[in-house]
């Protein structure tokens, strides 16, 4: 280090390590620090979102009303949602970019630090709002996460916290794909052009486009909401000249670009993964990268089939059906990619690489059924039963889900500086694929027999596969203890890890020791 | 190091800060301030809330400036809050864009289908509102808010246009002054820009108090009062926050802040004047003309 280059920040003795103490955690501008927040916040909502998830499981348990009253179950299954999607899965991947991308780009933190310690910060405040509204009288939200007018516009005193939560977590967002974005485009070291970068970043890259193009218009949509419910006004009233389905295309207009929000990164994560343990280069880079960017602008033009039931002419059913087929296209590239990574690879079968497995076989279900839903006539029969559930759990969970994991095996050894357990993180993969199959598969035949979803009793010949597919969740939930336990030992300690953590890891995060010191790349690495 | 000589810039990782928290306790107590006062509550943590936000805004803007000025912030910097600032400003499209959407939609769709056009067997004229006709403005088939006259376009608006209009002129004017060293060009165009926003909100509020008292069109009026106010509302709450930052420009000017190389913070600030402008000339279009 030339002692001009730091000549300029001598009087910030941070500069050498941590703060010690909770205000390392409060004042941190540091991008690893950050990750780590989002990454624990993450983690603690999953095992919120997941403790809401099995009651509702534990309450289809059986046919008949036995554990929670209807209007509870309501409130588990539209918290379930807003936690899972909005504290579990998208600040999980937040974190993730956080720690990854400076060092993977080669810049020595993000773009804009101050901003992203309050990005991060806004999220336990904005659950706070949230969450808090279970202690209400009249409880939670109980409308669904979608949060359809009129039927959410029934919701008592948590109404407007519900609302402007969802202000803070969309500001939170925006700032931080604001920031991912500013950094891929400025950040990089010199020779680190745009199609070296790797595949993690280019996914994030796109994923910060879709936050900022989307998120804001979820703020039109609720604040619509919000004045429709105390300010008088009638966009979603039909006697006022509005109609209740311009909310849903508003929302889905949001809400489809949302869901490849949370599948994107994924994306990224395993086609890291799978190269390292197939001991072989990503098959079709480039492809990848053109379908990960196909797959964002068709998100923008598939928003109504989510809604080919509530009234449509047909020439919009028609666009939607074909224009959803479509993103088949560039999904198929992907997958076809992975698969032939793998071809005539060196494989080995460690956990990190056991769950990309099992996601590119899991989110293929996910995304076959989706084809299957995505087929207007049909989806007339599918819409709003347990094959819908089915479809986006199996994307969400077995997807998004397990690529977290996968990411986290795979990156904490680098992060800690200790081998995590390896017998243990195996467990944990097989309890979870079994769990999370006997979980969803039964969903399949629920939804195809005619079992409609949120709905807290039902019909007795729906008894059995209801019965299995909670016992699957009771299995898939108590596993994730394995993967929470196993991540604090490696956090304490455990076996050294070398530099390069992975035979057949490559990259610039991987150059760096284990853990790596905590300002990284203060002066950037050459990229040949 | 080996290029010593020809070091890359260093970028300046700012210090530990107190600011990004106190904001975020700041945003949690407005909006649960807002929150309690939508229920019926009392205000007092809205308005704590609102003063930790401009407490924040003083001191984290301050905290910036004075960086800018002990000159930490390298041609790299200043690349990074270019895009920041970039993205910013597509982030409020994308928010404006969901009120037109509603526009369009209601205008399109919704009330010509109420109207009792429809391709798909829509039955809602039918069977509630078999009396009701398409047209617009409208306040609905019901009539919500009661009787109402829409805003004319060729009077104040038509005005208004032209302020804001010129008002991005005298911008770029200033923004001349100050490439060329001009400063009493850059400080009068400057005000003047100030000037021309203010009289823009204050033809604004004049034009409301006009709608609720002689046209009786208020946010209640249906759907044309509800896109009316909002997208005029936001808008106006944007140029408030635009002349703000222009003003709070003018004093950095004053203060001799920027150079004719250096002064990000005025194409900033310029170019969110710019996208308020490029937003009410799509409001005047279809809002109030169309």
């Amino acid at each position: 280090m030339s002692a001009a280059s730091h000549a300029t920040d001598h009087d910030h003795d941070h500069d050498h390590g941590p703060a010690q103490g909770l205000s390392r955690w409060l004042l941190t501008t540091n991008h690893k620090d950050i990750g780590t927040l989002y990454l624990l916040f993450s983690l603690t909502m999953f095992f919120i979102g997941g403790s809401m998830a099995l009651v509702i499981r534990a309450e289809l348990f059986q046919p008949g009303l036995q554990i929670v009253d209807p209007y509870f179950f309501n409130q588990m299954t539209t918290l379930h949602a807003l936690v899972m999607i909005f504290g579990a899965v998208m600040p999980a991947f937040v974190g993730l970019a956080n720690w990854l991308i400076p060092m993977m780009i080669g810049a020595p933190d993000m773009a804009l630090p101050r901003m992203n310690n309050w990005s991060f910060w806004i999220m336990p405040f904005a659950f706070t709002l949230l969450l808090s509204t279970l202690f209400m009288p009249g409880g939670g939200p109980a409308g669904g996460w979608t949060l359809y007018p009129p039927l959410v516009l029934q919701t008592g005193q948590a109404f407007p916290f519900v609302i402007l939560a969802i202000h803070m977590m969309g500001v939170s967002s925006i700032m931080g794909a604001i920031n991912i974005i500013a950094t891929i485009l400025n950040l990089r070291a010199p020779g680190m052009t745009l199609m070296k970068m790797p595949l993690f970043v280019w996914t994030w890259l796109i994923t910060a486009f879709l936050l900022i193009a989307v998120m804001p218009v979820l703020a039109g949509a609720v604040t619509m909401l919000l004045t429709d419910k105390f300010f008088g006004t009638s966009f979603f009233n039909a006697a006022g000249g509005g109609d209740p389905v311009m909310f849903q295309h508003i929302f889905w207009f949001f809400g489809h670009p949302e869901v490849y929000i949370m599948i994107l990164p994924a994306f990224g994560i395993i086609s890291q993964i799978i190269p390292t343990f197939a001991r072989k280069p990503l098959f079709g880079y480039a492809s990848m990268v053109y379908a990960t960017a196909s797959i964002a602008f068709l998100s923008f033009l598939v928003w109504a089939h989510h809604m080919f039931t509530v009234g449509m002419p047909l020439r919009g059913e028609l666009f939607f059906m074909y224009a959803t087929m479509l993103i088949a296209v560039p999904t198929g590239v992907k997958v076809f990619n992975w698969i032939s990574t793998m071809w005539h690879g060196a494989m080995t079968f460690e956990t990190p690489m056991l769950f990309s497995i099992a996601f590119v076989v899991l989110f293929t279900i996910g995304g076959f059924s989706g084809l299957m839903l995505a087929i207007a006539p049909a989806d007339f029969q599918y819409h709003d039963t347990y094959f819908v559930v089915a479809h986006f759990h199996y994307v969400l969970v077995p997807g998004a889900v397990f690529s977290i994991i996968a990411a986290a095996y795979y990156w904490l050894p680098k992060w800690t500086g200790h081998m995590y357990d390896e017998k243990l993180g195996q467990l944990h993969f097989w309890l979870s694929v079994i769990g999370v199959n006997v979980l969803f598969f039964p969903q399949h035949f629920l939804g195809l027999a005619g079992m409609p979803r949120r709905i807290p009793d039902y019909a007795l010949q729906f008894a059995e596969f209801n019965m299995v597919s909670t016992i699957g969740a009771f299995l898939f939930g108590f596993s994730q203890l394995l993967f929470a336990y196993n991540v604090i030992q490696t956090i304490r300690g455990g076996a050294k890890a070398t530099d390069q953590v992975w035979e057949g890891a490559h990259g610039l995060e991987w150059t760096l020791s284990s853990p790596p010191p905590y300002h990284t790349f203060t002066t950037a690495p050459e990229v040949k | 190091m080996t290029h010593a000589g020809h070091a890359p810039d260093h970028y300046y990782v700012p210090s530990r800060s107190y600011w990004p928290i106190i904001a975020s306790v700041g945003l949690f107590t407005l909006m649960l301030g807002g929150a309690t006062l939508l229920n019926g509550g009392s205000s007092t943590l809205l308005w704590t809330g609102l003063t930790l936000i401009l407490i924040t805004l003083f001191g984290w803007f301050g905290a910036v400036i004075h960086e800018s000025e002990k000159g930490l912030y390298s041609s790299q910097m200043d690349r990074s809050f270019r895009w920041g600032m970039s993205w910013f400003i597509f982030s409020e499209v994308m928010f404006f864009a969901a009120f037109f959407g509603a526009l369009f939609y209601a205008r399109i769709y919704s009330v010509p289908w109420l109207g009792g056009e429809s391709s798909h067997g829509v039955l809602t004229h039918d069977l509630l509102w078999s009396g009701y006709e398409a047209t617009w403005p409208t306040n609905g088939p019901r009539d919500i808010g009661g009787f109402f006259a829409p805003m004319q376009p060729w009077g104040l608006p038509a005005v208004n246009t032209l302020i804001l209009l010129s008002s991005g002129a005298t911008l770029t004017w200033a923004h001349w002054g100050l490439i060329q060293q001009n400063r009493p060009q850059l400080l009068r165009g400057l005000a003047l820009t100030v000037v021309l926003g203010l009289l823009f909100l204050s033809l604004q509020a004049y034009e409301y108090v006009h709608a609720y008292h002689a046209l009786h069109l208020t946010l209640g009026s249906g759907i044309y009062g509800s896109t009316f106010f909002m997208l005029t509302g936001f808008h106006g709450l944007h140029v408030t926050i635009g002349a703000i930052i222009l003003s709070v420009i003018l004093f950095r000017s004053l203060a001799g802040h920027f150079t004719p190389q250096k002064h990000f913070a005025f194409e900033a600030a310029a170019w969110y004047w710019h996208f308020v402008d490029v937003v009410w000339l799509g409001l005047f279009i279809f809002v109030y003309v169309l």
